[in-house]
């Protein structure tokens, strides 16, 4: 139990300092950790959780929790939300201080910019992964593509996306 | 600037308590579905007048210039701003607890319900819609790119050590965040 609340926090800790661009980014980092590298999990399991922690309200880093919580429960649980939200506020509240000063250097921007193309191409590796373990037949991959159009065509709130596709699964598995 | 003659309708509302900038930001993470930035904004700026429009656009360039959810960063960052540690926490805390609280009810349910074909079956909806939405938001963020050519590089060179390559995110970013910066700095933005 200890080894695996000390794999949680030193897995979380690891990500939260490498999350540049949100949380989204570090999915297929914690996808390979939690399935590959640890076996907590599979890769479907962790599908669903990501899922369900986008179906509840709030910041949408709130599979971390969940994720510590199914693999050692209320223990993991805090462990891991200390881990993942813990460094990230404290440099957030060390920087702060700084910021007023750096506000107008031109390599902040030099930095912010050069960071676009790296987040950009983290959280399309995000959709590639979340979507490979997702889509396990046709129908599921028609589901997904399906919401992906929507959310690009419409001002749909995601919300009605996520129910929509479980209905469609609930209606396309049944049948 | 105090005693200029504006209007008291203008005039500047105290700082937030340590229990009201818990509240404030437990109200945000129950209300946020899918996206709590433009509720966020609509609390801190139109509602309760925390902040002002330039402050909160201050802010949030910080919160994504550094790692970690910008919600997150930006609860600790206005916490702290008006209430030091005390503050920071208080705001962290309400943001978190709540969607905390309903993200375990509902893994309860899958849990116990995850042998149940049907439940399987909308669960398996649900992953892919989540998918499916992931899939949008890299377009969206992609779009800007589009017509340069360094950029997509270093975006391309990322999906594929990453989304097909599956290698570590640690090296990969130290050997990508740095070319992406160069880049950037030589065309000049």
């Amino acid at each position: 139990m200890t080894a695996v609340l000390l794999a949680l926090a030193l897995l979380f800790l690891q990500l939260s300092l490498l999350a540049f661009g949100g949380g989204v980014t570090i999915l297929p980092e914690m996808q390979r950790q939690v399935v590959e590298v640890h076996h907590w999990m599979t890769a479907q399991e962790f599908g669903a959780l990501y899922a369900l922690a986008q179906a509840a309200p709030g910041p949408n880093m709130m599979v971390v929790p969940l994720v510590g919580w199914h693999v050692a429960g209320w223990p993991g649980l805090l462990v891991s939300s200390l881990a993942k939200f813990g460094p990230s506020s404290l440099l957030t509240g060390l920087v702060f201080r700084l910021w007023e000063r750096f506000k107008d250097r031109p390599w902040r921007r030099m930095v912010q910019a050069g960071l676009v193309p790296v987040t950009a191409g983290l959280v399309a590796s995000s959709a590639l992964v979340m979507t490979e373990a997702a889509a396990q037949d046709w129908r599921l991959a028609v589901i997904a593509l399906a919401a992906a159009a929507a959310t690009l065509a419409t001002r749909l709130h995601p919300l009605w996306v996520l129910a929509a596709g479980a209905l469609a699964g609930l209606v396309a598995g049944g049948g | 600037m105090m005693d200029n003659g504006s209007p008291p309708a203008a005039a500047e509302p105290s700082p937030p308590t340590v229990a009201a900038l818990f509240t404030g930001f437990l109200w945000l993470g129950l209300s946020g579905f899918g996206g709590v930035l433009p509720l966020a904004r609509r609390l801190l700026v139109e509602r309760r007048r925390w902040l002002s429009a330039e402050e909160f656009t201050d802010l949030l360039g910080l919160c994504q210039f550094l790692p970690g959810g910008n919600i997150i960063n930006l609860s600790v960052a206005v916490g702290l701003k008006f209430r030091g540690t005390a503050g920071a926490v208080a705001a962290l805390v309400g943001l978190i607890a709540a969607p905390t609280l309903v993200v375990v009810l509902l893994g309860l349910v899958y849990d116990r319900f995850q042998a149940d074909p049907h439940i399987r079956h909308l669960f398996a909806g649900l992953a892919a819609a989540a998918a499916g939405l992931l899939l949008a938001l890299a377009v969206k963020i992609a779009r800007p790119l589009w017509r340069r050519p360094l950029s997509l590089l270093m975006a391309g060179g990322g999906v594929v050590a990453i989304g097909v390559l599956n290698l570590p995110l640690l090296p990969t970013l130290l050997v990508l965040a740095p070319l992406s910066i160069l880049t950037a700095g030589r065309t000049g933005r």
